[in-house]
């Protein structure tokens, strides 16, 4: 029966108690029980006669027993990440599975391997693995362990395996048909208020990035422009006399409150943004998880709904009905427990991010305020160096 | 600064008022009144404080009072004007001549204006000028009757004298080239700062829109709410605060803006001295000319090819008492002549020598008002870091009680 999900991850066919939840969020909390650290990294393109892609390098370090071996380097390129993910979604799919980057980027980009694009896509491929690793449940998938240990071609053969097309696509089937009857209908509260707030969260996330976005550009428009205007004092400074020096401070002030402006887009390209984009991917991916369990609770309801209809031989289907009860209650248990996870995590990334853009903020002020006052300092000393010289007679 | 006016009488151009009138063409137009209002301060005794005499001018009238003093003192850098129009504007501020902030920063402008002329130890003792302060009504007619418009030089004459004079003033070579530069240089930082003030804003003001966004997103979140509120006020705080950043700005731009335009006068006072010195020129070659005249009719040799001499020679020779005719003329202009040309000797050196007096004092006027202007520069961008110092100071305790 495979809409029970696989055998080989932590089977959702037993009811997850309590307190093993508790035990397995105590190991998160604790860093130095991790015993599983990946890195990606080195991407470099492959050329052949169909086509040219880019491949990472995937760096494994266990201690756990599960794994032969304490160390594996593997390469991997963008579809295997695919197939990852779609494999944690099919065998969890109550579970937050974290986002991967985008497979195009939409404007702005011309060509897929420019550089900037690269590293942008690196980090997001190796914070979506440690993500995976530090998933209390995702963390002992079979096909994770495979992706990250498994030579090229045992890769892609493994891959062949599984649900051919045809059942997943029965499967698609009949998801869909449930989902048009509802699995809305006896949602529990609980699951309504997440809907709610996902809907709200989405929408007030996407202004974010917009609004994050917008102050990138004017922040590097500013930049442009005063790349220029420092360099004129220093012109001006070649046809006066007396005031050349106060103008080349000026100058110099300017150039380095410039590379501060810099240093400060910096920041927000390489945290801010990155965050929120991550927070955009992931409000679709909880919208699609609410969904899937709406749809799981769908599958009870319509099979009861049909059974009701037959009259007597209800017997035969207490078997059925009880096995789709048991894989409701798994999957919002799973759910229940991944979403306080997942706001908890959020709350410290939002937390921690905007925190950093302050900081970021408040050094470039410090820089340029270091910048300004030395300057005034140097012009009034040679204010009062002036004066004194005046009152001699 | 001796015994100047600003001294004795406090000036002030304390108001700004539209009104309406009939110009020339007798068609109704707009335009703006400022208000000219002057005190003796030895009147000022113990705490009494005497009425201040005030009158009403426009633009135009203040114009026609630069261009009497231009006209009338060629050998001083005279005072610039405040704009006629708004120049170097970045996109939030207005081009309309009717704006209350142009109109604002133009009546500081013409303020200053009058306060240089009552400082300057030349221009202060000026008859017009004072008359200009004081009497209300028929100053117009009184500043045309100087009949100082007869006295203006054509552009067309300086432009001619500026290409052909040979020996001008090193020091007047060398300062119009500065003066060029001047100009150059400061306009250019003018634009580049307008530009640099348009994206200060927009980094500024973008960040408004965190507040409303953090506020909606707040009213779902328990935890992070508060933090989330607090933040976005601050946000608020930081998008406004760059306002009152930017007028300040604006008022170190018309510090420079003043320079810009104190480079062209200037140019005025080189354009006259490459002016008289051409007109020196040809004075001299005139009278050289007619020396050499004079030589070849008296000793009969042609040391020059001239048409005089072609004539002579086809149409025959003229007549003794001609040529002594002739001779005692060019004798009696060539006196003129050299008289003339001592009198514009010693006006030139005259003028040379007072212009470059005015031009000293403005040099270093110059230097102090400029190094002023970048000192409070440098106040201004320090309070700019600073605000921005508390605001994320405060924003960054809100987030981290996210």
């Amino acid at each position: 029966d495979t809409s029970l999900g696989e055998v080989n991850s932590f089977s959702p066919s037993m009811p997850i108690s309590p307190a093993s939840m508790i035990n397995q969020y105590k190991f998160e909390d604790e860093p130095e029980l991790r015993d599983l650290f990946i890195t990606v990294d080195d991407p470099e393109s492959h050329i052949t006669a169909i086509e040219t892609f880019i491949t990472y390098r995937v760096v494994t370090k266990t201690s756990r027993g599960e794994f032969d071996s304490s160390e594996y380097e593997v390469r991997r390129r963008y579809q295997d990440f695919l197939w990852l993910k779609s494999k944690l979604e099919e065998a969890h799919p109550t579970l937050i599975i974290p986002p991967l980057p985008e497979k195009f980027i939409m404007k702005g980009m011309v060509e897929r391997f420019n550089e900037e694009f690269i590293e942008t896509r690196r980090k997001a491929l190796h914070k979506f693995l440690n993500r995976i690793a530090d998933h209390p449940t995702l963390t002992f998938n079979e096909d994770f362990k495979i992706f990250l240990t498994a030579q090229a071609w045992e890769l892609s053969s493994h891959k062949k395996q599984g649900p051919g097309l045809l059942s997943r696509m029965g499967q698609t089937v009949r998801a869909v048909a449930s989902s048009v009857r509802g699995g809305v209908k006896n949602r529990p509260e609980m699951f309504t208020e997440m809907n709610h707030y996902m809907e709200t969260f989405s929408q007030k996330i996407i202004v974010l990035d917009k609004i994050a976005h917008r102050i990138y550009k004017e922040e590097r428009e500013y930049f442009n422009e005063m790349k220029e205007y420092g360099p004129i004092h220093t012109l001006w400074s070649a046809s006066e006399e007396d005031i050349a020096d106060s103008l080349k401070g000026v100058a110099s002030c300017i150039d380095k409150c410039c590379k501060a402006t810099e240093k400060r887009m910096a920041g927000l390209s390489e945290n801010l943004l990155p965050i929120l984009h991550e927070y955009v991917l992931y409000s679709e991916i909880l919208m699609g998880v609410l969904k899937r369990r709406d749809q799981i609770q769908g599958e009870l309801d319509s099979r009861i709904d049909t059974l009701a209809n037959k009259k007597a031989e209800k017997d035969l289907f207490s078997d059925e009905i009880g096995k789709l009860e048991d894989k409701v209650e798994c999957a919002n248990n799973a759910l229940k427990a991944d979403w306080d996870r997942w706001k908890q995590n959020m709350q410290h990334d939002m937390r921690s991010t905007f925190t950093n853009v302050a900081e970021n903020n408040l050094r470039y002020y410090e820089e340029c305020l270091a910048t300004w006052e030395s300057f005034l300092a140097s012009q009034t000393v040679n204010l009062h160096v002036e004066e004194d010289s005046e009152d001699r007679p | 600064m001796e015994d100047c006016l600003a001294k004795k009488m406090e000036i002030t151009v304390s108001e700004a008022e539209k009104r309406t009138g009939r110009n020339a063409m007798n068609m109704q137009e707009t335009y703006t009144a400022y208000l000219i209002e002057t005190r003796a301060v030895e009147s000022q005794g113990e705490g009494q404080c005497a009425p201040m005499d005030s009158l009403w001018r426009r633009y135009s009238e203040f114009e026609l009072l630069r261009n009497y003093l231009s006209v009338t003192y060629p050998h001083i850098v005279v005072p610039p004007l405040p704009e006629k129009r708004a120049d170097f504007v970045w996109h939030k501020l207005s081009a309309d001549n009717m704006d209350p902030d142009f109109v604002e920063r133009r009546r500081i402008g013409l303020e200053n204006f009058l306060l240089r002329v009552a400082s300057h130890p030349v221009l202060c003792q000026d008859k017009i000028f004072y008359s200009f302060l004081t009497q209300e009504g028929g100053w117009k007619e009184v500043v045309n009757e100087t009949g100082f418009q007869l006295k203006a030089d054509s552009r067309l004459k300086a432009l001619n004298a500026t290409f052909r004079v040979k020996n001008p003033d090193k020091r007047f070579t060398e300062l119009k080239h500065y003066s060029d530069e001047l100009q150059s240089v400061i306009s250019h930082l003018l634009r580049v700062r307008a530009r640099v003030a348009d994206r200060l804003y927009g980094v500024y003001k973008v960040h408004g829109n965190y507040g409303r966004v953090f506020s909606e997103w707040s009213a779902i979140e328990k935890e992070m709410g508060d933090g989330l509120q607090s933040a976005g006020h601050h946000m608020d705080v930081y998008a406004a605060s760059i306002d009152d950043i930017l007028e300040e700005e604006e008022h170190y731009a018309d510090q420079l803006k003043e320079y810009l335009f104190y480079a062209e006068a200037l140019r005025a006072v080189c354009r006259k001295h490459e002016l008289m010195q051409y007109d020196l020129e040809m004075a001299a070659q005139d009278l050289t000319s007619k020396k050499q005249q004079c030589e070849e009719l008296a000793t009969g040799t042609v040391r020059t090819f001239s048409l005089k001499g072609m004539t002579s020679k086809l149409f025959g020779q003229e007549t003794p008492e001609q040529r002594e005719a002739k001779i005692k003329a060019l004798e009696e202009q060539i006196q003129e002549g050299e008289e003339q040309l001592k009198s514009k000797n010693l006006e030139g050196r005259d003028f040379v020598k007072s212009a470059w007096a005015d031009i000293e004092r403005f040099k270093e006027q110059k230097n102090h008002d400029l190094k002023e202007a970048l000192i409070s520069y440098a106040v201004m961008q320090i309070s700019m870091c600073k605000k921005g110092i508390q605001v994320w100071t405060n924003a960054k305790e809100c987030f981290s009680k996210m």
